[in-house]
């Protein structure tokens, strides 16, 4: 683990202990950030070469490609940086279609001023994160912005992967009678990011669940062909993401909310706050839809996956209310849990 | 004790939605004041569970639904004054005005921030001299002693640049508006386990005497509400009009003593207009001629605020429980969540809100084959 107060920069970049203008204007600074910091770190021979791209070799089959972008703040929280994020997020997004992630992009825009240390554990971080992913950090680029004009260091990553032949896994292929799973406990991410942000104290250390999840995806289609659909429930929860599926594939979809593993610390915070977990972030979770005989094998595998040891099937798709997402209630009544209009805000009591 | 999981159990409140079906012998009224105890009925599906004789009604308690456009108006005029950091609880945001929203402010260049308590907008006051902090001080008889503590705190401190525009509404006054009402519905009412937690329960007994309604204090969770109802429709049943606690655990006949004391030093008794509603003969709170200087309405002119509410938008029969949600000729065409004409439709617990999201399931439900 790199902690950013013991971090110790590389020298040349020794010169200036905080990001300046001249880091992202392509001369001798800009050079050293490269040569120094990003070269070492992400240790990618596509990468070191210093072209205008990348050059990499063309895998056979499909190619799924995907982009996203990082402005968590704070840049560390409990569990993990911008830095992991920026990688998990991306190689999620290619796994939940079934695909093996093989290269990144990123591009990074910083805030001048900010210090360089801090920009080396984050650095550090995403190389940790892509070599535990099985991915290659393979061309980048830098920009810095005036003072006050950023929140000190945003990341766009795009990444490249490779799907295998006859894999048809997407949003719109949930059918009546599929079963729902989710890999692990819902809104850990949301609520630590919360408590650090807004300097909330709840008695225990939330934990951003962060994680890559390629493996588990893949444990789980080598388990079984009957993955339908596959989604990591980000921003807006796990309620987000299956109202999509619902609306996508245009059916129903029932969630026993007995069957939702939350824990406990969590749903306090979420009481506390008037946030329900359905709605708040995993960064490391997935939630698949699959063919009723599957459901089985596919809850074993995701169980026999460090990652996917809290799993559970917490659902079913029906033809009834397409498009709607309805939960189960504990005391044996029914709500909607409809599409939210934005963020989910703290309710006042 | 496990003050949240023991009051959840799913075999405990159908065994107590089993009793109520025993109890009920014809149809009842019954209004939930508290905006909480709306929410947790919508989000356990309480009412699913219960004999179709029992009507809940979602009465005016949700603060977010009740403040006027007037001072929703006055809180965007001031939010957008370039010495001001205005803060406030985080769904107040969304909630419209005449025009906009503070989230609108916000993108617009207004120092707009979401806190967690009035405290924290009183830290940053000391830690900001340089800043007019001004916090959104509303809601019901609940949030009112941690706001009063605020001002208290700001007085105490010498702190000249923090104030607080203040909306306090209170809930024995509205229950006396709703039942003066001409076409009054409301046969029974639960009473809001927080705001009795404050403010204890002496102030029911002369109201459930003089229009013969039993007033039954619960709380949140399903069996507290649930529990709630079945201790009511036993006193409707048996003809009695009395103030019962069902939620012992936390409220007494007194209340917060301390809390009701500072209430009295900072706040006074004022009219208050009632979104949909109108004015309500003292039924909110402003602060006292002591606490005056710490009055964001005194310290910024915001000029004469011409308030537009919605011609089409009937949300205060909705408040009142006269007409519901679904028979509003604006519900669902003019009016959805995502364009509100009225603040039942902007908060998650608003009633109209409610019938919306619940009843394309019901729609759909009937019409599946």
């Amino acid at each position: 683990m790199i902690d950013p107060l013991t971090w110790s920069c590389p020298l040349p970049l020794r010169d200036y202990p905080n990001v300046v203008l001249g880091h992202g204007g392509g001369g001798r600074l800009s050079a050293d950030l490269v040569e120094h910091l990003f070269v070492p770190a992400f240790a990618s021979t596509a990468l070191a070469r210093l072209g205008d791209a990348a050059v990499l070799p063309a895998p056979a089959g499909r190619l799924a490609f995907s982009t996203d972008s990082y402005v968590v703040h704070p840049l560390f929280f409990p569990g993990g940086s911008i830095g992991e994020l920026a990688v998990h997020g991306t190689v999620n997004d290619l796994a939940m279609m079934g695909a093996r992630p093989l290269y990144l992009s990123a591009a990074f825009i910083l805030e001048e001023g900010l210090p360089l240390q801090t920009l080396g554990a984050i650095v550090d971080r995403m190389a940790a994160a892509a070599r535990e992913a099985g991915v290659a950090i393979t061309t980048g680029d830098t920009k810095v912005v005036d003072k006050g004009h950023g929140h000190g260091c945003y990341i766009t990553t795009a990444g490249v992967g490779v799907l295998a032949d006859g894999l048809d896994i997407g949003p719109d292929r949930a059918r009546p009678g599929d079963v729902v799973l989710i890999s692990g406990t819902l809104g850990d991410h949301g609520m630590a990011v919360m408590s650090v942000r807004e300097g909330l104290e709840f008695g225990t250390r939330l934990e951003s669940d962060t994680a890559p999840l390629a493996h588990l995806v893949a444990t789980l289609l080598a388990a079984t062909p009957g993955v339908h659909v596959l989604r990591d429930p980000t921003r807006g929860g796990l309620a987000s993401s299956l109202n999509e599926i619902a609306h996508t594939s245009r059916v129903g979809i029932t969630l026993e909310e007995t069957a939702l593993p939350v824990r406990p610390e969590v749903q306090a915070a979420c009481d506390l706050l008037g946030m329900d977990p359905l709605y708040v972030a995993n960064e490391g979770k997935l939630t698949a839809i699959v063919a009723p005989e599957a459901a089985e094998a596919a809850l074993e595998a995701l169980r026999g996956h460090p990652l996917g040891k809290d799993a559970a099937i917490i659902g079913r798709v029906t033809a009834e209310h397409p498009g709607l997402l309805v939960a189960k209630t504990a005391i044996g009544g029914h709500r909607v849990v409809p599409l939210q209009m934005g963020e989910q805000l703290p309710r006042i009591c | 004790m496990r003050y949240l999981t023991e009051f959840r159990d799913g075999a405990t409140a159908q065994r107590l939605a089993a009793e109520i079906r025993r109890l009920t012998t014809r149809p009842w009224a019954i209004m939930e004041v508290c905006g909480g105890q709306t929410h947790s009925i919508l989000r356990n599906g309480i009412d699913q569970i219960l004999p179709p004789e029992i009507e809940l009604i979602h009465g005016p308690g949700c603060p977010v639904c009740v403040t006027p456009v007037e001072q929703i108006d006055r809180a965007l005029a001031i939010a957008a004054r370039p010495e001001v950091t205005f803060c406030s609880f985080g769904d107040m945001l969304r909630v419209p005005g005449s025009g906009k929203d503070l989230f609108r402010v916000k993108s617009e260049g207004g120092d707009v921030r979401t806190v967690y308590s009035p405290l924290d907008a009183v830290n940053l006051a000391r830690e900001r001299p340089d800043r007019q902090v001004v916090f959104f001080g509303l809601g019901f008889e609940t949030t009112a002693p941690a706001n009063a503590m605020a001002v208290h705190l700001a007085k105490q401190q010498g702190l000249a640049n923090f104030s607080m525009l203040v909306s306090h509404v209170l809930v024995p006054p509205a229950i006396e508006a709703i039942l003066t009402a001409p076409q009054n519905r409301v046969q029974a009412f639960l009473a809001a386990g927080h705001v009795c937690s404050i403010m204890g329960t002496w102030q029911y007994p002369p109201l459930a005497e003089r229009f013969h309604v039993p007033i039954v204090v619960t709380g949140f969770e399903p069996l507290d509400v649930l529990e709630g109802i079945r201790r009511t429709v036993q006193l409707l049943e048996a003809g009695e009009a009395r103030v019962e606690n069902a939620y012992e655990r936390v409220v007494t006949a007194a209340g917060n003593q301390p809390a009701q004391k500072l209430l009295a030093e900072v706040f006074e008794v004022t009219d208050r207009a009632w979104r949909g509603i109108g004015v309500i003969p003292a039924s909110g709170w402003r602060l006292s001629a002591a606490y005056r200087d710490f009055d964001a309405e005194v310290r910024f002119d915001t000029g004469a605020i011409q308030a537009q509410e919605s011609p089409l938008c009937r949300s205060g029969e909705v408040l009142r429980g006269v007409l519901k949600p679904s028979r509003c000729p604006a519900f669902g065409k003019e009016c959805t969540p995502r364009t509100p004409l009225g603040a039942t439709m902007v908060s998650s617990e608003g009633a109209c809100a409610a019938y919306y999201n619940y009843g394309r399931f019901l729609t759909a439900e009937t019409s599946a084959p």
